[in-house]
């Protein structure tokens, strides 16, 4: 592999990895805190579910650019400007309202996205891809039977859910736009195109949300930047508490 | 249904139990039975739900993404076996919302131990070293107590309770081999944890206003000294191999009987957190509180959604 | 303090797995759910994190039938006195396998 193609595929593995790792901490965050025992054992499933794929994403990022890095180098040592996660997965994780639509959100693109790697002519992503497929699609029919229960279940629970998707809108036109590296990559068989999953993604919305009596919010507005290291004002705080113990003790063994 | 007498169903309720036969939900049962086992089941039910949380504070700041997990996927151990011993309850009429509530209005107790604050990663080591420790030794007990739903509980739950000791002494040993903060660390720890674990097997038995009656119809197995003794003798070697020190002066090893003799436990310091007035009462309560509360909107979602589902469901079977 | 008490129930539902090794569904515990696909959900949720599941059958505990402790003596079929239903009252040759 040359140096450009293997540097583009660390650099489109640690996005990928960083997407998973942000969004489980998000979710790791309703512990003891959920709704029912229920939910507390299925929430944690998913989170470690995001977490297990972002450490397979940072592996294989380790693995390509041998310089020493490993997964903890990865996730510990890079402050926010070098993070490259889409931005819809490091918002606070809200009412559980808010982390279930932006679940469903995430989800439905990640099914088909990760169908799609599956087939990547890499066969470490393609290995991830498959098993990561296979979490989503189970992610996917949770996410989607709550959108469906709080859409449609009392109007407090209706006003939550629409409130939510309205916050998360502006923030889902990252998740179809490709970056520099991951272009390349798809050119070279690497990976799908992320742009070509967009009119399924929201036909599968749309008839989601539709019954669920949720709205589809106008096209109004849209926030970028996650790939860019340009974060919101969350991020910063996210990685404070993740990473203070790795700060605090450097180069220990834990 | 078939007329029976009680003093008859006594007896043969008292047979079983002297036979090691084990009494299943729809048996007959004395009323006092019942009870003891409806409090001592959502007790340790409660204490597996709260308990979640000192431990869940570290998952967001574990060190390393293994640790995070591992971490995770205990603390989500600890909300399964809530929901083991919640169903275990269940079984003799209880409804979860009656056992939540008792909870919540402090009728119920969970185990004291959660009532300490887990202030550093250490903590976290301790807890799984010890606390997880000490559980085990009480859970494998309860693996033979009389109570069908209970006992089978308890070995689900043994199963899946030896990997949280061997994480907690994993990272307990990793400390312990790394720098001398980290050593520090985790002798600050041991310091914290040590008596609270003690304290975690209850007063001496013949203080204990429930225990003989619960030896006598085999929910309890061993008394409260038996267990503590057993957890001091298999602890008191690992600390060894750790390298680090008990707080405990009058620690030594007998040689004649080969037990460990151990200092008194502070009682005050016992009655104190067990009635209200430890570090953290307060706040785990609330924090159980407000996490029900805040949940409500979502479960009459729930139920509100199914209700409609239904009608409709009703409506087009009519049709 | 805590919420008013809902005037409803949250349904409990039984839940059985057969494991892959397994030949039968083994009852492993109760868990709450609005429906039954929400307790086929929360049923592979709670009971098969170590991936003990092939098959999960969840019934709501009002549907199940069960015999009483009273029905006892006439219920049961006496076994002592039909000890040829027991494959240990034979006596087979060892070198006859698979018997």
């Amino acid at each position: 592999m040359s140096t450009g193609a293997s540097s583009d595929l660390c650099a489109y593995s640690i996005a990928l990895g960083d997407d998973a790792l942000i969004l489980g901490q998000r979710l790791a965050e309703w512990v003891s805190n959920a709704p029912s025992l229920e939910e507390e054992l299925a929430l944690a499933n998913v989170a470690l579910d995001h977490i297990g794929r972002a450490r397979m994403f940072y592996g294989h990022a380790a693995a390509v650019a041998a310089d020493g890095r490993d997964e903890d180098t990865i996730a510990f040592g890079r402050d926010t400007r070098t993070f490259t996660n889409l931005l819809i997965n490091e918002l606070p994780r809200g009412d559980f309202a808010f982390t279930m639509v932006r679940q469903f959100l995430v989800d439905a693109f990640n099914v088909p996205f990760l169908a799609a790697l599956a087939g990547s002519n890499e066969p470490t992503l393609a290995a991830i891809g498959e098993k990561a497929l296979k979490e989503s699609t189970y992610h996917l029919r949770r996410s989607r039977d709550w959108v469906q229960r709080l859409g449609d279940g009392t109007q407090e629970s209706h006003d939550r859910a629409q409130r939510a998707a309205d916050e998360l809108w502006g923030y889902t036109r990252e998740l179809f736009e490709p970056f520099a590296a991951e272009a390349r990559l798809t050119t070279g068989g690497v990976t799908a195109d992320r742009a070509a999953l967009q009119p399924l993604w929201r036909q599968q919305v749309a008839a989601t949300f539709d019954e669920a009596t949720l709205r589809i919010p106008e096209d109004a507005w849209s926030i970028r930047g996650g790939r860019d290291g340009v974060h919101t004002e969350h991020l910063g705080y996210l990685l404070a508490e993740m990473q203070f113990m790795q700060r605090a003790y450097p180069g220990q063994r834990w | 249904m078939p007329d029976f007498d009680a003093s008859e169903m006594q007896a043969r309720f008292d047979a079983r139990i002297g036979a090691e036969e084990r009494i299943e939900p729809k048996d007959w049962m004395p009323d006092a039975y019942r009870r003891n086992l409806i409090r001592q089941m959502s007790q340790h039910a409660h204490s597996e739900v709260i308990g979640m949380q000192p431990e869940g504070n570290w998952i967001s700041r574990a060190p390393t993404l293994k640790r995070k997990a591992i971490l995770l996927a205990k603390v989500q151990d600890e909300a399964g076996h809530g929901l083991y011993l919640y169903s275990a309850t269940e079984t003799l009429g209880a409804t979860r919302e009656s056992l939540v509530d008792a909870l919540h209005e402090s009728r119920a107790k969970y185990a004291s131990i959660f009532n300490y604050p887990s202030l550093t990663w250490a903590d976290v080591g301790a807890i799984g070293w010890l606390v997880d420790g000490a559980a085990i030794v009480n859970q494998i007990s309860l693996q033979r107590t009389s109570y069908g739903p209970y006992a089978r509980a308890m070995v689900r739950i043994c199963k899946e309770e030896s990997f949280h000791m061997r994480q907690g002494y994993e990272i307990m040993l990793t400390l312990c081999r790394g720098s001398n903060d980290q050593r520090a660390m985790a002798q600050d720890a041991l310091d914290r944890w040590w008596w609270p674990s003690l304290m975690m097997f209850g007063p001496h038995d013949a203080e204990s206003a429930h225990s003989a009656q619960s030896m006598q119809w085999k929910l309890k197995r061993q008394s409260n000294d038996e267990l503590r003794q057993k957890f001091v003798d298999q602890t008191v070697p690992q600390a060894e191999y750790l390298g680090i020190r008990i707080p405990d002066p009058k620690l030594r090893l007998d040689a004649a009987t080969g037990h460990y003799a151990f200092g008194e436990i502070d009682w005050r310091e016992f009655q104190r957190v067990v009635s209200g007035d430890g570090p953290c009462n307060r706040e785990r309560l609330a924090h159980h509180v407000r996490a029900h509360d805040d949940g409500a909107w979502v479960r009459e979602a729930a139920h509100a959604y199914q209700a409609k589902r239904a009608a409709r469901d009703r409506v087009e079977a009519a049709s | 303090m805590t919420d008013m008490m809902p005037l409803y129930e949250v349904p409990l539902y039984e839940v059985f797995i057969r494991s892959k090794r397994g030949l039968d569904h083994r009852h492993v515990g109760s868990l709450h759910a609005e429906d039954s696909e929400q307790a086929l959900e929360y049923a592979r949720d709670v009971y098969t994190r170590r991936g003990e599941g092939v098959s999960i059958w969840v019934v709501k505990s009002s549907d199940i039938v069960a015999s009483q402790e009273g029905d006892g003596a006439s219920f049961y079929d006496p076994q002592d006195d039909k000890p040829y239903r027991h494959a240990t009252f034979y006596k087979v040759p060892d070198e006859v396998s698979n018997l």
